[in-house]
């Protein structure tokens, strides 16, 4: 019988320790009751049929799902998505960026109206946001480019201008750039100020030496929160289905609308955001090992190399390196 | 000789402590001034004020003929821009007890970053002499190497090269040694000593007596803000006139 433990091999040139094992009899009886449930889960799940009119089908209408899981409208849908996400990421991440500078700024002005601004779009929900930048035109219905207060030179029509995808993307972008913001500054003050009175005795100025010194060394601690953000954003895109903003909710809603399909094509929805959000986790891996660089001794092995290790056949496999052993046993502070 | 430090009546307040009360000091060009004292005798925070890291509260301090951080227009004192600051704080090289190095950049990129990013040198000409400098602090094998991968006595010496690349007329050294195991300190101090042979004008706050002895011009003794004996660092070390040097030698000696 194995253990559920691992066994530890002993040191060589040492004889084994000869003693009989502790027994667990508490680790075999939860292992089984959560196998079992399990087990009910998956079978509910997966293959359990229900009567539903004539036929015997899944619970879940996995067939529906099989149905329209890469169809044309859900494709486009998951298109707008992504779109959604990676310009509202890219305005959040810039405006973060510029609100985080203006924060730390010696001008009181600049820091209090960045402050406002953080402390606005905090305030109030999301989906209010968006709904507002939807409904802007009742507010302004002309939009126009000029001198304060002054003459104006050019007059846009805000209904026009205003589509539910910019609004989208205006309302889900300067939100983020709140969040963001913050996170950037966290970042920017975990630099030490050594650092900075180093670049300053160079003679560099302090533009250079925030963009030069301060932000790559921030970037270390800025990516994995706004990893957390990116895959936030991708979910908080189905707002915009409120909007009327065909991304993948809504695909996916005007398709029940007319099968009543419902919860089949929820799943398909589901299975999409999880595929799309498995990606941007390994990217975020690649990302963080880059600005890692110059961080540790030695970077941990990237997810492919792990693979590859580990279905690489088992007596040629060589002997890891300490480091990198006791990095990937999660014992990171070891290595210090 | 030509003054290119001089402090007259320097004063530095943080808050209510008054760390600076009053230094009057000349460095000559070419000379080597080793600053000693206690911890919080302000020695550090007066090294800072040269390049204008910090802003001195009331006196005057001038590098090479020129106010520190300041403009004299007829009778009235300008602050100088942001920018012109920054011109003259390229031209005083600074080494810090920690190195403070750029941990994401390897050695070459620290070494040619100002020259390249403030000066406007070409690339390959800030490398090729960032090559030659790290031949003369004994690190030619280490351009490519990130500073973690540095003993701190090579991340030390990269750090002086970094700084000797802006061809600085002045280097300020603070407490280069304090951070490094005991038996790195020599490599550290040869590339010092083999600085002022070169005739490098030099400000060192230090611990390291001996190397104060052999390789300084003229030795402070700090305490509490002010200068308490200055001198011939042979003379002071051996025959220290004021009590509290001799109290402050005796401990470190």
């Amino acid at each position: 019988m194995t253990s559920l433990t691992k066994q530890q091999e002993p040191p060589s040139g040492q004889a084994p320790v000869k003693a009989v094992p502790v027994r667990h009899p508490g680790r075999w009886v939860a292992a089984a009751v959560l196998l079992v449930l399990v087990a009910m889960l998956a079978h509910a799940v997966v293959f359990a049929r229900i009567k539903r009119g004539n036929s015997l089908q899944t619970r879940f209408g996995w067939h529906v799902v099989g149905q329209y899981f890469l169809s044309r409208q859900i494709l486009d849908g998951l298109v707008v998505t992504i779109e959604l996400t990676a310009i509202a990421m890219a305005i959040g991440i810039v405006g973060g960026v510029i609100l985080a500078v203006m924060r730390l700024s010696p001008n009181p002005i600049v820091r209090w109206i960045a402050w406002v601004y953080i402390w606005f779009f905090r305030g109030t929900p999301l989906l209010v946001q968006l709904l507002f930048w939807f409904n802007l035109s009742y507010v302004f219905p002309k939009l126009s480019i000029g001198i304060p207060f002054g003459p104006a030179f050019l007059h846009l029509n805000a209904n026009t201008l205003i589509t539910a995808f910019v609004a989208a993307i205006i309302g889900l972008g300067l939100n983020e750039a709140a969040y963001m913001a913050e996170i950037v500054r966290a970042g920017m003050l975990s630099v030490d100020e050594g650092q900075i009175e180093a670049a300053q005795s160079l003679g560099m100025s302090r533009l250079l030496t925030m963009r030069r010194v301060v932000l790559p060394q921030a970037m270390r601690v800025i990516i994995p929160p706004t990893g957390n953000e990116t895959i936030s954003m991708l979910k908080n895109t189905s707002l915009a289905s409120v909007i009327t903003v065909t991304e993948l909710l809504y695909s996916v809603q005007i398709i029940y609308a007319a099968t009543y399909q419902t919860v089949p094509m929820l799943i398909v929805a589901s299975i999409w955001y999880i595929i799309v959000t498995t990606v941007l986790t390994t990217g975020q891996y690649y990302v963080e090992r880059y600005f890692g660089r110059g961080s540790s001794r030695q970077q941990p092995p990237t997810p492919l190399q792990q693979l590859r290790r580990m279905f690489s056949s088992h007596p040629n496999v060589p002997p890891r390196e300490p480091l990198e052993a006791m990095l990937l046993s999660g014992n990171r502070d070891a290595s210090r | 000789m030509t003054a290119m430090i001089e402090a007259v009546d320097v004063h530095k307040r943080f808050g209510m402590v008054h760390v600076l009360k009053g230094i009057d000091l000349t460095v000559h060009s070419g000379e080597v001034m080793v600053i000693i004292g206690p911890s919080g005798s302000g020695k550090s925070t007066f090294l800072r004020c040269i390049n204008h890291l910090e802003k001195i509260d009331a006196g005057t301090l001038s590098v090479d003929g020129e106010l520190v951080g300041y403009r004299r227009r007829g009778d009235r004192i300008y602050e100088l821009k942001d920018r012109e600051v920054c011109r003259k704080r390229a031209e005083i090289g600074m080494v810090f007890q920690h190195f403070n190095l750029f941990p994401h950049m390897t050695v070459l990129d620290n070494i040619i970053e100002a020259p390249v990013r403030v000066r406007g040198q070409r690339r390959s000409e800030a490398a090729q002499n960032a090559r030659r400098l790290l031949d003369r602090v004994g690190l030619g094998d280490k351009a490519e190497s990130y500073p973690r991968q540095l003993s701190g006595g090579q991340q030390q010496r990269v750090a002086i090269a970094r700084a000797l690349a802006m061809e600085p007329k002045l280097m300020l050294f603070d407490e280069p040694t304090s951070a490094l195991d005991p038996e790195l300190v020599g490599d550290v101090l040869d590339v010092m000593q083999q600085l002022a042979r070169d005739g490098m004008t030099m400000v060192v706050v230090t611990h390291e007596i001996g190397f104060a002895r052999e390789v300084g011009n003229s030795l402070v003794f700090m305490d509490e803000g002010v200068v308490v004996e200055a001198g011939h660092p042979r003379e002071v070390i051996s025959n220290p006139k004021h009590d509290r040097t001799k109290a402050f030698l005796s401990k470190v000696l």
